[in-house]
């Protein structure tokens, strides 16, 4: 569905991605795992069109997406949770829901996708009309993934979706990631909670300083004796 | 007692007219500034080319005030979109100073180069409303006037309409909180931008043909003055924040004619230069403005 073949991404002089390969497939959960600056970020940046690589090749299924503005990149079907949310918190989080819907004519499978938001976090029903500032980090994060949804993506790509939040909210928000995924979503996630990540994923990756030195199935690599020390703490 | 409750009623009104046209200028500085965080200094002489648009309308083709006035708001809102596309798009992920001082030259282009058009003399406006004057309970609104207030209570209306409601107006909210998160619903950004301009521009417009039938008489540099007080009065209402705009317009424009109301109509720029640092003392951010965190 998603491939990668050799892309590198820089920051001005700095080298950001090193020449990565790697592919998702339909109806997968793949996640990047790896430390901080290792380019987890970048690499879905990159993928939604934000950055440019500036060698290699990216295709999603089967279309070149390295030359796509980043607005189209979403009417291809393709997502993304961003890290640290970025909602839209002058807006409510109805307003918030309808920004995810922006390039959707259809009003009533608009509808329908509301409501399979409302049932995946009932938590933003409640708080439908509230503005999107107010809300709390987990709540948040919610109103993030559920925006994503309404573009009704086939992939989704979400980035650090634990980040400041509480064991209990990130043992619910993975539950819902995995709810999404059974729902026929694909899914990429950047994670720098390994444990979390390698638990829901069927496949992993791992990242060092812009190069990919470890992939497989996300079981084995949880075995592995080089992934535990390095990223799970033994 | 009866006369001084008159006499501020009739400044009230006069300060309502003045400032409601202030406010419209003040739309167009704080739209821009919030989506592209610039100070677009050439925005008050969009306003004069819109009061030059007003005037051949009138005059030359001999149309009457409404499709006088649409013709200088959709003029007004081209010009704006190409100033964007030419001077500004250009620099966009260039320094703020390097913007700014391109639109000092955008203001200094329009003011010379409409007087090698239009020439520096000054022109007349035509009575393009009846000299009728209305009484109430003492009170004297001119026919013009009231048009003038209905006019801008209408614009701004439209105006908020657009921003809160239409597909436009909200990918312009998400653009000027978040322009990444809004190139990740899909909003294109350089089409909003654009539409930015418009709107403010056509405002800018409206507002030069609206002064030009207040004051009568204009000029190339006629946008100098009003659009340094619009500026104030964005600021004064909070940059970035539209009531904040439309509030700061009214205020100013209330303010300018009190000051001269008392008979020191001299002073009434000073008081409203000194009400904007007051202001800015107590609330930096200004009438309306949050404190907003810088995100790292």
């Amino acid at each position: 569905m998603l491939v990668l073949e050799d892309v590198h991404v820089y920051y001005g002089a700095i080298h950001a991605l090193k020449g990565i390969s790697f592919q998702v497939n339909q109806g997968e959960i793949v996640t990047l795992i790896g430390s901080n600056g290792a380019g987890k970020s970048t690499s879905l940046k990159t993928i939604s069109g934000l950055l440019r690589p500036k060698q290699g090749k990216m295709t999603f299924n089967g279309e070149d997406l390295g030359s796509i503005p980043p607005q189209n990149v979403v009417a291809k079907g393709i997502s993304q949770v961003p890290e640290g949310r970025r909602v839209f918190a002058n807006m409510t989080v109805m307003e918030n829901l309808d920004m995810g819907a922006f390039l959707r004519k259809d009003k009533s499978g608009i509808k329908k996708d509301v409501e399979r938001v409302f049932e995946l976090f009932p938590r933003l029903k409640e708080r439908k009309s509230q503005v999107a500032g107010t809300l709390s980090g987990g709540e948040q994060q919610m109103l993030a993934m559920g925006r994503a949804l309404m573009s009704k993506p086939q992939l989704m790509l979400l980035d650090e979706p634990s980040m400041g939040l509480a064991p209990i909210l990130v043992k619910q928000i993975f539950d819902i990631i995995k709810e999404i995924n059974a729902q026929g979503t694909t899914i990429l996630l950047v994670e720098q909670n390994a444990h979390m990540a390698l638990s829901v994923a069927n496949r992993a990756y791992v990242l060092e300083t812009g190069k990919i030195v470890l992939g497989g199935e996300a079981k084995e690599l949880a075995a592995s004796e080089e992934v535990r020390k390095a990223y799970l703490g033994g | 007692m009866g006369h001084i409750l008159q006499q501020f009623s009739q400044q009230a009104v006069n300060g309502l007219s003045l400032g409601s046209i202030y406010a419209l200028i003040a739309l167009g500085y704080t739209m821009v500034y919030g989506i592209v965080k610039l100070i677009n200094f050439a925005h008050g002489d969009v306003m004069m080319v819109g009061a030059y648009l007003g005037w051949i309308a009138t005059t030359q083709l001999h149309w009457s005030f409404l499709p006088a006035l649409f013709f200088a708001m959709v003029v007004s809102a081209i010009l704006g979109m190409l100033i964007e596309r030419i001077a500004y798009k250009p620099l966009r992920n260039a320094s703020r100073i390097a913007a700014l001082i391109t639109a000092i030259g955008v203001s200094l282009f329009l003011e010379y180069g409409g007087m090698l058009l239009v020439t520096a003399q000054v022109q007349t406006y035509p009575p393009v409303f009846p000299e009728t004057v209305y009484n109430v309970a003492g009170i004297m609104f001119k026919y013009g006037d009231v048009v003038m207030l209905v006019t801008s209570v209408v614009l701004m209306f439209l105006l908020h309409f657009t921003v809160q409601y239409t597909k436009v107006g909200k990918s312009m909210r998400a653009v000027s909180f978040d322009k990444d998160a809004a190139l990740l619903m899909g909003v294109n950004v350089n089409n909003t931008i654009s539409a930015t301009f418009a709107i403010g521009s056509a405002l800018a417009g409206a507002a030069g043909v609206l002064m030009g039938v207040y004051f009568n008489t204009i000029d190339p540099l006629m946008g100098i003055i009003p659009g340094l007080k619009a500026f104030v009065a964005a600021v004064l209402g909070g940059i970035g924040i539209i009531p904040g705009a439309m509030v700061g317009g009214l205020v100013l424009g209330l303010t300018e004619a009190f000051v001269s109301g008392l008979g020191a109509s001299t002073w009434r720029d000073a008081v409203a230069f000194l009400i904007l640092i007051l202001v800015l003392i107590i609330k930096p951010t200004g009438l309306f403005g949050k404190n907003v965190r810088e995100k790292v």
